[in-house]
C-alpha cells in the first residue's frame, strides 16, 4: 500500500521534478544531464518572441484579474441580499462555471463572440461616419473577457465564504454609530472581506497565467506564454521551454501559497 | 409609571410579526426620562425584538416607537439619537480600542477636529477606567476589558439613551458584579436613560429603577424591583423574578382580597390574591422562602424534614421535605451555629400571616421556566 502511494506521488511530481532539473543542465539535449548550468533562463529571456509572449500573459492576467476582483465582489454582495432562492440557483450556476471543462468554455466563448462580432461589427459599420470603422475582432480583449468571466466565478464564491462569516454584529453597530450605510460598506465590511477579494484576484491571476486551453480557442491572432510553449513543443523540448515552465511553476506556487495564507490568517475573531 | 415629562422612550401598541409568527403584541411602554429599567424575561419573550426596535435594526409590524417623543417610523438606525452595547460586543476587529471608540465621533457632520475626537475618545476610555489602552488592538483584550470599550464607544456619543442587549452574560460572575455597580454608577453620573435587556432577573432587579417583566411577546408587569417581587401580577411573575414555592390547592371561599386555600395535604391557609380568584378554582399559593419560618416546635402550619441545607454564612437554606406538599425552599438567619438545623431533623414550618399570594392556575412544566434562575442554589 505504502509502495502504491510513493508510486502515485513519483508519478505526478517526478516529471516536475525532472523539468526543474532538465532546465538547469548545461548541455543542448533534455535527455541526458552533462553539467549544472543557468544560462537557458538567460536564453529564454533573451528570445525576444517568448517575452513579448510573457508581456502579453502579464498584461492578460492582471486585467482579467483585476476585471474578476471587482465584478466577483460585486456579484458576491449582491447574492447576500437576493432571496434565498435566485441565491441558490446563482450559487448552482458559479459552481457550474467552475466545474466545467475548458474545452466547453473555450468553444462555447468562441461561438458566442464569433456570433457577436458578426451581428455588432457590421451594425456600427452601417452608422460609423467615417471610412474606417472600427472592428471587434478576436485578441486581447476576448482573452480578457472568457478569463474574467471564468475567474468572476471564482472569486465570488471565495468573497461569498468570508461574507458569510462576517458578523452581522458589526455592520448593525456601524450603522448605530451613525455611519450611513456607504460608510459602513468601506470602513467596516471592504476590510473584512479585503483579504478573500485579494485571495481571489491572485487565484484569478494564476488561473489566466496558466491557462492555455480557453486561450487557444479565443486568442486570435495573439501568443500568450502557454500558447507559445504549445507551438515550440512541437519543434521538440530544449531546455529553454524547461526554464519557462520552471518560472512560471514557481510564481504560480508562490501566489497560490499567498493565497492561501490570505484565507487562513484572517479568520474573523470570535 | 406616570408620563408628567415627555417619555425617553415610548411603546403605542407595538406589534412585530415575522410571517404567520408574532415576535411580540400589544406593547406599551413610556420609560421617564434618566431612568434605568430592565427588560426582563426568559428568552424567546420578545425582549430583544423590542430593543432592536428602539435601535432601529427593527421595524414595528403595528404601533409607534417614539424617541423623546418623536416617531421613528423609517429612521434608519444611523439618524437615532440612541447607541447600543451588542451581546457579544461587536468591536470592530480590524480597529484598536481607540478607533472603536472614536467611530462614531468620526461620523458626525459637521466633522470634529481630529484633536477634538481624540480627546473625547480618551476621556471615554478613561472613564471605564482604560485610560491609554487606545492603541491595543481588540484581540490583545480580555473580555471584561472588550465590554469596557464597547460601553466606552457606545458612551462617547452622549446618546439619549443607551440599549444594552445582555451585555453581562459573557463575563464571570466577579466580573459581573463589579460592571453591575459600574453601569449603575455611570447611568447616575451621566443621566442617560438605560434600557436593559436581561434574563437574568437578579441582575435586573438590582440594577435598574424600573423593571418590565415580558413573557411570551407582551408584557406581564411593569414596577420597581421591590413591587415585583413583592406584589407580582402573576404566577409567571411570582415563579420567573426570585424563588419561590409553588403550592397547588383550591380556593375554598374567599373575602375581598383574602382567599381561603385548602393544599393538597387537607390544610387550608389564608393567602392575598390580586387578581380577584373564584371561589373553586385551581389556585398556585406563591410562599417565598424567606417568608418561611422554622421552628422546632409543633407549632408550625406543615411539619417537614430538613433534606439538604446550604450554609451561606448569615443565612442558610433548607430544603424541607413536607409530606403531600413536596419540597420547600426556605431561607433561615441565625446567630449561633447552634440554631442551625441539621438534615434529617424535623421541623416545624410558619409564615407571616400576609406571605401566601394565590395566582389562578397551576403552573404546567415548571422545571423549564426555572432553570435560568435556580444555579444559584447548586454553586
Amino acid at each position: 500500500m505504502r509502495a502504491f502511494i510513493v508510486a502515485v506521488f513519483a508519478f505526478l511530481y517526478l516529471p516536475i521534478a525532472l523539468v526543474v532539473l532538465f532546465s538547469l543542465n548545461a548541455g543542448r539535449h533534455a535527455s541526458e544531464l552533462t553539467g549544472f548550468s543557468t544560462q537557458w533562463y538567460g536564453k529564454a529571456l533573451a528570445n525576444p518572441f517568448l517575452v513579448e509572449a510573457l508581456k502579453n500573459s502579464l498584461f492578460i492576467a492582471t486585467t482579467s484579474a483585476l476585471l474578476a476582483a471587482v465584478f466577483g465582489t460585486a456579484a458576491a454582495l449582491g447574492l447576500a441580499r437576493v432571496n434565498i432562492r435566485t441565491r441558490t440557483i446563482f450559487d448552482a450556476l458559479l459552481g457550474a462555471a467552475i466545474v466545467v471543462p475548458g474545452v466547453v468554455i473555450g468553444i462555447s466563448t468562441l461561438v458566442a463572440l464569433v456570433q457577436l462580432f458578426a451581428v455588432v461589427n457590421p451594425f456600427v459599420a452601417s452608422i460609423w461616419p467615417g471610412s474606417t470603422p472600427p472592428r471587434l475582432a478576436l485578441g486581447y480583449g476576448s482573452i480578457v473577457a472568457a478569463h474574467g468571466l471564468f475567474s468572476m466565478a471564482l472569486v465570488s464564491m471565495i468573497v461569498r465564504t468570508r461574507l458569510g462569516s462576517l458578523d452581522r454584529n458589526l455592520v448593525e453597530a456601524s450603522s448605530d454609530l451613525y455611519a450611513t450605510p456607504l460608510t459602513t460598506f468601506h470602513s467596516i465590511v471592504l476590510p473584512q472581506i479585503m483579504p478573500a477579494i485579494l485571495a481571489g484576484f491572485l487565484l484569478a491571476f494564476t488561473f489566466s497565467f496558466d491557462d492555455f486551453i480557453i486561450a487557444f480557442f479565443v486568442a486570435g491572432a495573439q501568443t500568450t506564454l502557454p500558447i507559445y510553449v504549445f507551438a515550440s513543443i512541437r519543434r521538440g523540448i530544449t531546455p529553454e521551454i524547461n526554464a519557462i515552465a520552471t518560472i512560471v511553476l514557481c510564481a504560480s506556487v508562490l501566489m497560490v501559497v499567498f493565497a492561501q495564507l490570505l484565507l487562513r490568517k484572517t479568520k474573523p475573531s470570535h | 409609571m406616570s408620563t408628567a415629562p415627555v417619555p425617553d422612550i415610548e411603546f403605542r401598541g407595538v406589534a412585530k410579526r415575522y410571517g404567520a409568527v408574532t415576535a411580540v403584541s400589544g406593547i406599551d411602554l413610556a420609560v421617564p426620562p434618566a431612568a434605568f429599567v430592565a427588560l426582563l424575561g426568559p428568552s424567546g419573550c420578545g425582549k430583544t425584538t423590542c430593543l432592536r426596535m428602539i435601535g432601529g435594526f427593527e421595524q414595528p409590524s403595528e404601533g409607534q416607537v417614539l424617541i423623546r417623543g418623536k416617531d421613528m417610523a423609517g429612521t434608519p438606525p444611523y439618524r437615532r439619537p440612541v447607541n447600543m452595547v451588542f451581546q457579544q460586543y461587536a468591536l470592530f476587529p480590524h480597529l484598536d480600542a481607540g478607533d472603536n471608540v472614536s467611530y462614531g465621533l468620526r461620523q458626525l457632520r459637521p466633522r470634529l477636529s481630529a484633536r477634538e475626537i481624540s480627546l473625547k475618545a480618551g476621556e471615554a476610555l478613561a472613564m471605564v477606567q482604560l485610560a491609554g489602552y487606545g492603541r491595543r488592538k481588540i484581540h490583545e483584550l480580555s473580555g471584561g476589558q472588550q465590554q469596557r470599550v464597547a460601553l466606552a464607544r457606545a458612551l462617547v456619543n452622549k446618546p439619549a439613551v443607551l440599549l444594552l442587549d445582555e451585555p453581562l452574560a459573557a463575563l464571570d460572575k466577579k466580573l459581573r458584579t463589579d460592571m453591575q455597580i459600574e453601569l449603575q454608577n455611570l447611568q447616575r453620573e451621566l443621566g442617560i436613560t438605560f434600557v436593559l435587556v436581561t434574563h437574568d432577573q437578579e441582575e435586573a432587579l438590582s440594577m435598574s429603577d424600573f423593571v418590565c417583566v415580558m413573557n411570551r411577546g407582551s408584557i406581564v408587569q411593569v414596577g420597581q424591583p421591590s413591587e415585583i417581587y413583592h406584589e407580582p401580577a402573576d404566577l409567571f411573575v411570582a415563579d420567573f423574578v426570585g424563588k419561590t414555592n409553588l403550592l397547588a390547592g383550591k380556593v375554598e371561599r374567599r373575602s375581598g382580597e383574602l382567599v381561603e386555600v385548602m393544599l393538597a395535604d387537607g390544610s387550608v391557609i389564608s393567602a392575598r390574591s390580586r387578581n380577584g380568584v373564584a371561589s373553586g378554582e385551581a389556585v398556585s399559593v406563591s410562599l417565598r422562602p424567606e417568608a418561611l419560618r422554622l421552628g422546632a416546635s409543633e407549632q408550625g402550619t406543615f411539619q417537614g424534614i430538613v433534606r439538604n441545607r446550604i450554609f451561606l454564612g448569615s443565612t442558610a437554606e433548607y430544603a424541607i421535605e413536607v409530606p403531600a406538599l413536596g419540597t420547600l425552599l426556605a431561607t433561615a438567619d441565625h446567630q449561633l451555629s447552634q440554631d442551625l438545623f441539621k438534615p434529617g431533623e424535623p421541623v416545624a414550618i410558619g409564615f407571616a400571616p400576609g406571605a401566601p399570594l394565590a395566582f389562578s392556575g397551576v403552573k404546567e412544566n415548571g422545571e423549564k421556566q426555572r432553570e435560568t434562575k435556580n444555579v444559584e442554589i447548586v454553586s
